[in-house]
């Protein structure tokens, strides 16, 4: 009765979790809390069978599942937070209400007798005995349910199963249409610049720089932007920082900065590496990128 | 041990599953709700298979995950086919059998 005890406000808690986190992936962490306490529960209730059997269906098999088709649907998965139905949530809450004091004044109202236990039903072992059961007096539901997992499992495949109308576009079409595209709209038909270039870090959610300044883009991927992980990197961050590493007495790699002026190569590496040196490097690429910025926007 | 405490506790989280269903507009988490009462029901299965000393209910909860587990492949199937063509998760876009 302590596990049930320490368990039964855990599992509410998480349970009444699930109806107020924001994002999808955590009501189904929570609802794994809720899972698994149940299945300490099944455990204390004479029911190893179930005990296991919880645990590998529903936190193994449901769960996964859960997270793989979160996964799959993606970022668009967290929820709105605008009603549709006006008044929807408080008359949501209210006949939940209602229904928990029905519940618990109805079962007040019982007596349950006193518990028999199932020590004489396990004595030759819980799963015997179930699959005693199982295979008896039900083995007609048993033989059903072979049916129901079968169709269950070929509606899965039905559905998810996604005929292809138009031929898979091959390396030549590819090709072929970058370069029509590159001819009609002007496209760039190369690959897209790098993140991180120029910029303050060579991660993949900081845009790279254009010589004026701005930040690049189409150097950030798709995914970062629509879940809206992109930092922030213009240029003038990028001369906050170099000030601040080179406040107290680094006056020298400051001046250092004209005669790094021609080496682009190993400017731009250093500050894609970002090393304990990056103040020179670093207003050294702000410069190079005044520098260059007429020739670029001709480009352009 | 004692029954009522269990049943008590079953009661609450299929409420808290029913509410989450009325409330919540992510199609996935709506299911997630629905396999929360499935879950209190079995719990009160098991509780009343240990008092009345008989095995049935085991039987019972072993049936209801079983369907659970159909239900769930079935429900998300359908729930991704519904996102490829709609770009969306949530159970208020799909309204084109509303009247």
């Amino acid at each position: 009765m302590t596990a049930f005890w320490i368990l039964a406000p855990i599992m509410v808690l998480a349970a009444i979790g699930i109806l107020f986190v924001r994002k999808a992936v955590h009501a189904a962490l929570l609802l794994a809390v809720v899972m698994i306490s149940l299945a300490v529960l099944y455990a204390g209730l004479d029911a190893p069978f179930l005990f296991a059997v919880q645990i590998i269906v529903y936190t193994g098999a449901i769960l996964m599942l859960f997270l793989f088709v979160l996964m799959l649907v993606g970022v668009d998965a967290s929820d709105s937070v605008v009603e549709t139905i006006r008044g929807q949530r408080v008359l949501a809450a209210l006949l939940g209400i209602l229904m928990v004091v029905t519940l618990v004044v109805g079962l007040s109202q019982v007596s349950f007798g006193t518990v028999v236990g199932l020590d004489a039903a396990n004595e030759g072992g819980n799963v015997e005995a179930l699959a005693d059961l199982l295979f008896s007096k039900y083995v007609f539901a048993f033989e059903v349910t072979s049916a129901l997992l079968i169709t269950a499992a070929l509606g899965a495949m039905v559905l998810a199963h996604r005929e292809r109308t138009v031929p898979k576009a091959g390396q030549r079409a590819l090709a072929e249409q970058r370069m029509r595209d590159y001819a009609e709209s002007g496209k760039h038909p190369g690959p897209l610049p790098a993140p991180g270039v120029y910029a303050r870090h060579n991660a993949v959610d900081t845009p790279a720089l254009l010589p004026d300044g701005t930040p690049a883009e189409a150097s950030i991927s798709r995914v970062l932007a629509a879940r809206g992980a992109v930092r922030t990197a213009r240029a003038d961050q990028v001369d906050e920082v170099v000030r601040q590493l080179a406040a107290p007495g680094s006056q020298t790699e400051v001046v250092d900065v004209p005669e790094r002026e021609g080496d682009d190569v190993t400017s731009a590496s250093d500050v894609a590496v970002g090393e304990s040196d990056a103040s020179a490097p670093g207003s050294d690429s702000s410069t190079r990128a005044g520098d260059h910025s007429t020739g670029e926007g001709e480009r352009a | 041990m004692e029954t009522e405490p269990y049943i008590l506790l079953s009661a609450i989280l299929f409420t808290i599953g029913a509410v989450g269903v009325l409330v919540r507009r992510n199609a996935i988490v709506v299911f997630m709700c629905v396999e929360l009462m499935l879950n209190a029901s079995n719990l009160a299965l098991v509780t009343f298979a240990k008092a009345n000393g008989n095995l049935e209910g085991q039987v019972a909860a072993f049936f209801v995950m079983v369907v659970a587990a159909a239900e769930v492949v079935v429900g998300l199937a359908i729930i991704m086919t519904i996102f490829r063509t709609r770009r969306s998760a949530s159970v208020d876009d799909a309204s084109l059998l509303r009247f």
